[in-house]
């Protein structure tokens, strides 16, 4: 009779410890609901499924449209100064180099700014009228079509980089990288400043509080505390920024100058992976320029999906220091 | 005439490998209050979930033995029919915020699907509303949400909203432990004038409230049930040792 | 000593204040510049036939972009039908199992997703939908911006859903209801608020977008109504314009960015003040 209970014990155990949580749970009751539950439950599961499947898909796409490119050119393809639709040879090093000159020298630039927004919005004014006008200057920006963007570097920047080139006797492009960091910067500035924001305000008050009250200025905390503190998730916002800038087109693309040749210094006009796809996809005819343009797609993606990744550990790991 | 309308046999539960409950055996009395009391972490409240059967929403949840309700074993019919037959009214009054009052006293309906004529609504709504001793107080602003009552209302919503259903037993899990003194006074009274028409099961830790209202006490302590019995002799005359302690406050 | 010490140190914290609330407002004057120049530029290129007429050819005056604000509306309603289902059960699925590893790996997918530069998304809908149908059209250019929306309205459903207190399911259990009736009748309309706020929000990040419409929406000087054919789309429209070497269509581009970010604005603005009215308090 004991045997009996535990061995019931048991496999009662097995049904529910197998499938913790509501999943499963009408299992023993045969009626029209526990139909409907596991429909309803199944079709939960396809749409997290699909999403998952989407990215796959994209990727094998990208590789498998760009195989007659990487079979052609191998690894040739990221060495090579040339790019020749006329000849059909092509090489994506001037536009890596314009990628990662633009990019970069736009983090560089905006960094001073995000970082001081951060910290004023985080740490020296969270309410008041200009931290308002602050933030809500922050969010309009991110708001701010890319092509809007471009279109003000077209009228507004390329004149005084031109003035400025005409000044300092340098040849007068207007267009080039040096216009397509600042834009560049600009459209990171609003996306950088409200994660470092996020993280700022997350450190505890209380580790704060222990440095002003060793006597501490404010400077010194920021210094010695807040930003040794949040510096992973500082990171990630950098990181995540830098995605940004090396995926962003359009913007670019107006005032890069849409030259297919190594940049030759900061004022050059250049192009960027990105602007290059934009100005030549619809325009490749022959099965290997597409081809080669898409491999420049695929490149991007794997950056991309990197950095996200990259930017979600730091993110976790940032996370788990706040918690102790 | 007394009888039987719950019945509880060789109960056991838990969760993974551990054992919450071990060994309940009591029956619960058509149409009077019976209460479960015990210090924190007994078992209480895992127990009168398992009535309901929403102890197997928790992860890896387990259990064995019966649970008879008017002889038939509520593990063997579909869980849905036994919620809408035994009603549930938890710690934390939790009205649907995206309802009106109106609407949370015939969720039951709402939710499952089941069409009520207007006249119906509006029997069902008054009638419970009043079992509840709600009505007078809410009986103009029906139509507005039933977050902006106090949790002392809220949670007579609550029980208005289980009573709509017509349960055969009312399950309350320390209906007043988030409430001031006054509003467990309203619930308490409540709690005695619907003894003509429902069975209660209440969990409190609270031993006053349980020697006010009850007719049964079940004391339960480490996930054991101790002392089962009419109420005037658990709290005269305790046969258990461990239950005159709890009593007289020696522990819990 | 300690004293010139300590008014050295204050005085760093001084300068230091000011770098900070300095640069910080040197921050905002790209933003007004923008909407300086937008509004002054495109206000005054607006008026009724703006809004009704097609463009004219190089030289011929007036002219407007019906063609492309018909058209941002059909391309942004296809990404909407597309993506909000697929997100919304997505969402739900993501709150309703939270540790799962399978769970773990969507949400690796989205923040893949959400990542990849917009011009490859266009690249992927050429491949997926302009190449099969032989041409570019209206319905490429939605798949596109639908998988721009994806995941902005899935991390906002889950984030929002996330919030709902478990009380709420357990008190739905308890009155008989089951699982997914408690999903779609009590999860869903109590995280309504959050919801359409995070749709509005990929609404109106999508409505200018350019990139992924240059190889799918492609852009049509004319109007039109057919979702296999190519359409125009307002920032299409400012990209265009904008590169072209004409004064004329210089003027009818700052008008087409005045309407598209007062498009986007408003839409902001209206999922904010959703958020904050239909708020729903627990």
């Amino acid at each position: 009779m004991a045997l009996k209970k535990t061995s019931k014990k048991q496999e009662i155990k097995k049904v529910f410890s197998k499938d913790p949580g509501p999943w499963n749970f009408y299992s023993r009751a045969g009626n029209k609901y526990f139909l409907m539950d596991w429909i309803f439950k199944k079709i939960l599961f396809i749409s997290g499924v699909s999403i998952f499947f989407l990215v796959l898909m994209i990727f094998i796409f990208l590789v498998l449209n760009s195989m007659p490119s990487i079979k052609e050119f191998g690894f040739r393809f990221f060495l090579s100064k040339s790019w020749d639709p006329v000849f059909e040879k092509f090489g994506a090093l001037p536009f890596i180099a314009g990628t990662i000159f633009t990019s970069f020298l736009a983090l560089l630039i905006s960094l001073p700014f995000s970082l001081s927004i951060s910290l004023y919005l985080g740490e020296f004014s969270k309410s008041g009228f200009f931290s308002g006008f602050l933030k809500n200057s922050i969010e309009l920006l991110a708001g701010v079509p890319s092509v809007v963007y471009g279109f003000f570097g077209m009228f507004v920047l390329i004149p005084i980089v031109r003035y400025l080139e005409i000044k300092f006797n340098i040849e007068p492009y207007g267009v080039g990288i040096f216009t397509s960091s600042i834009i560049l910067s600009i459209m990171i500035i609003p996306f950088s400043a409200s994660l470092g924001r996020e993280v700022i305000e997350l450190i505890p008050q209380d580790i704060k509080e222990a440095g002003y009250s060793l006597g501490s200025t404010r400077y010194e905390v920021i210094k010695r505390i807040v930003l040794p503190y949040a510096k992973s998730g500082i990171t990630a916002g950098i990181l995540m920024a830098l995605g940004r800038a090396i995926g962003e087109t359009m913007a670019v693309t107006m005032v890069i100058g849409n030259s297919n040749v190594m940049p030759k210094g900061l004022f050059s006009p250049a192009n960027t992976m990105a602007s290059l796809i934009a100005n030549e996809f619809t325009e490749a005819v022959s099965r290997i320029h597409l081809s080669s343009l898409i491999e420049i797609g695929l490149v991007l993606f794997i950056i991309s999906a990197v950095f996200s990744i990259m930017g979600k550990i730091f993110i976790h790991k940032f996370s788990i220091t706040e918690n102790g | 005439m007394e009888s039987d309308i719950l019945r509880i046999e060789n109960f056991y539960a838990g969760f993974g490998n551990s054992t919450i409950l071990k060994n309940i055996n009591f029956s619960v009395v058509e149409n009077k209050i019976t209460s479960i009391m015990g210090p924190s972490g007994c078992g209480k409240t895992t127990l009168i979930r398992c009535i309901n059967r929403l102890h197997e929403f928790s992860p890896g949840a387990t259990f064995s033995g019966k649970i008879l309700l008017r002889g038939e074993d509520i593990y063997s019919i579909n869980p849905i029919s036994v919620r809408r037959k035994i009603g549930m009214v938890f710690q934390r009054p939790n009205p649907f915020p995206n309802m009106s009052i109106y609407d949370n006293v015939i969720s039951g309906y709402i939710l499952n699907g089941i069409h009520l004529s207007r006249e119906e609504k509006e029997r069902v709504v008054t009638t419970s509303l009043k079992k509840a001793g709600l009505w007078e107080e809410v009986k103009d602003s029906l139509h507005r949400r039933g977050t902006f009552l106090s949790g002392g209302q809220q949670q007579r919503l609550c029980i208005a909203r289980a009573l709509a259903m017509n349960p055969d037993i009312l399950l309350l899990d320390e209906p007043t432990s988030s409430l001031d003194p006054k509003s467990t006074l309203l619930i308490e009274q409540l709690m005695e004038e619907l003894k003509q028409t429902i069975t209660t099961l209440i969990v409190t830790h609270n031993i006053s409230q349980a020697a006010r209202i009850s007719d049964y006490v079940a004391f339960l302590y480490l996930g054991e049930l101790i002392e089962f019995g009419p109420s005037n002799k658990i709290f005269t005359n305790p046969e258990n040792k461990k239950t005159e302690e709890y009593l007289t406050g020696k522990f819990g | 000593m300690d004293n010139k010490n300590i008014s050295k140190r204050i005085f760093k914290d001084r300068i230091f204040t000011v770098c900070v609330t300095f640069l910080a407002f040197i921050a905002c004057l790209p933003l007004l510049g923008i909407l300086f120049l937008i509004i002054k530029n495109g206000a005054s290129s607006i008026n009724l036939g703006f809004f009704i007429h097609l463009p004219k050819p190089v030289g011929e005056e007036g002219g407007g972009i019906a063609n492309a604000i018909v058209g941002t509306f059909i391309v942004v309603g296809i990404a909407f039908l597309i993506a909000t289902p697929i997100s919304l059960l997505t969402g739900i699925f993501l709150s309703e199992n939270r540790k799962s590893r399978f769970s773990e790996m969507v949400r690796v997918s989205i923040d893949i997703l959400s990542g990849i530069p917009s011009i490859v998304i266009g690249i992927i809908a050429y491949l997926w939908v302009v190449k099969p149908m032989k041409g570019f059209s209206a319905l490429s250019g939605g798949i596109a911006l639908a998988m721009i929306m994806l995941p902005v309205v899935i991390k906002s459903a889950e984030e929002t859903l996330k919030l709902i207190p478990y009380s709420l399911r357990e008190a739905s259990f308890a009155l008989g209801v089951p699982y997914y009736r408690t999903v779609l009748k009590v999860i869903l309309p109590t995280g309504f608020s959050g919801i359409i706020t995070g749709v509005l929000i990929a609404v109106a990040r999508i409505a200018g977008e350019t990139a992924p419409l240059l190889f799918t929406a492609f852009g049509n000087p004319f109007m039109n109504f057919n979702i296999t054919k190519p359409v125009n789309a307002l920032p299409l429209l400012v990209f265009n314009y904008a590169t072209s070497p004409y004064e004329q269509w210089h003027k009818i581009a700052w008008g087409a960015a005045f309407i598209l970010i007062i498009i986007v604005f408003v839409v902001n603005i209206l999922a904010r003040m959703i958020s904050k009215k239909w708020k729903v308090t627990f």
